[in-house]
């Protein structure tokens, strides 16, 4: 009997622990074109990066921009890094996007959609949350407003912890 | 059985091309971060709501014929 307890006690345990270590795989690599230089992911370890993968023509991903520019610029100085990936197979789409809507953040490019095949982009936009040990820690399916207050909380989580 | 040979690998043959041409026409999945032409204001089903809009309701009141569109209005007069 004590022993039957035991077995569900663990069972239980790694019922709640599995969820929380489930995502903690490196985030997959990228080097991409950016407005300038080329955007390495890399280049972030060490800061809380919230990867965004948006398109021209997605409506919920420009009501997203100004809410990451606000990130970007409050949380910016404790190490958050916005970067957002543009899935648009032509580059002119995205820069027309970019003038009407502007960004404060790093912005990538990849008309391949490669890197969206590699972290598994089932909608638009996604976006991923990835910690200072460069990995993956969160994944959110498109942007809603009333989403933001518990995103922002997860950021401020992830940036307290070294 | 020497004059069924060339036959079989004419079958063969054929079998070959048939999947290489099935292999041609098997459609990929359209995946998210590509439905920038689907998303295009010409690719609607309705192009313009009020248009629309516009054209069901002279349907309705020029050729008195409510319902037919949508679910709701059967005739009964109460619309």
């Amino acid at each position: 009997m004590n022993k039957l307890v035991r077995i569900v006690a663990s069972l239980l345990m790694l019922a709640v622990l599995a969820p929380s270590s489930g995502l903690a795989a490196k985030a997959e690599g990228f080097t991409l074109q950016g407005r300038g230089a080329p955007v390495d992911l890399s280049a972030y370890r060490g800061r809380v990066v919230y990867l965004d993968f948006w398109a021209s023509w997605c409506t919920p991903c420009r009501k997203s921009f100004p809410w990451m520019n606000a990130m970007q610029k409050q949380y910016g100085k404790y190490g958050l890094e916005v970067v957002a990936v543009n899935l648009d197979e032509n580059r002119g789409l995205a820069e027309q996007f970019l003038r009407q809507t502007p960004a404060e953040f790093t912005v990538a490019f990849d008309p391949t959609g490669r890197t969206a095949e590699h972290y598994r982009v089932q909608v638009m936009p996604s976006s991923y949350l990835i910690n200072r040990n460069g990995e993956l820690v969160a994944e959110h399916k498109g942007f809603r407003r009333v989403d933001t207050a518990r995103l922002e909380k997860e950021i401020r989580q992830l940036l307290a912890s070294r | 059985m020497r004059a069924l040979l060339p036959g079989v690998a004419v079958g063969l043959l054929l079998l070959g091309g048939c999947s290489a041409m099935g292999d041609a026409l098997k459609f990929e999945d359209v995946k998210p971060w590509q439905r920038g032409v689907l998303a295009q204001d010409d690719m609607q089903l309705v192009p313009d709501a009020m248009e629309s809009y516009a054209d069901d309701h002279l349907y309705f009141s020029k050729e008195a014929a409510t319902g037919g569109k949508g679910v709701g209005g059967g005739g009964c007069g109460c619309n």
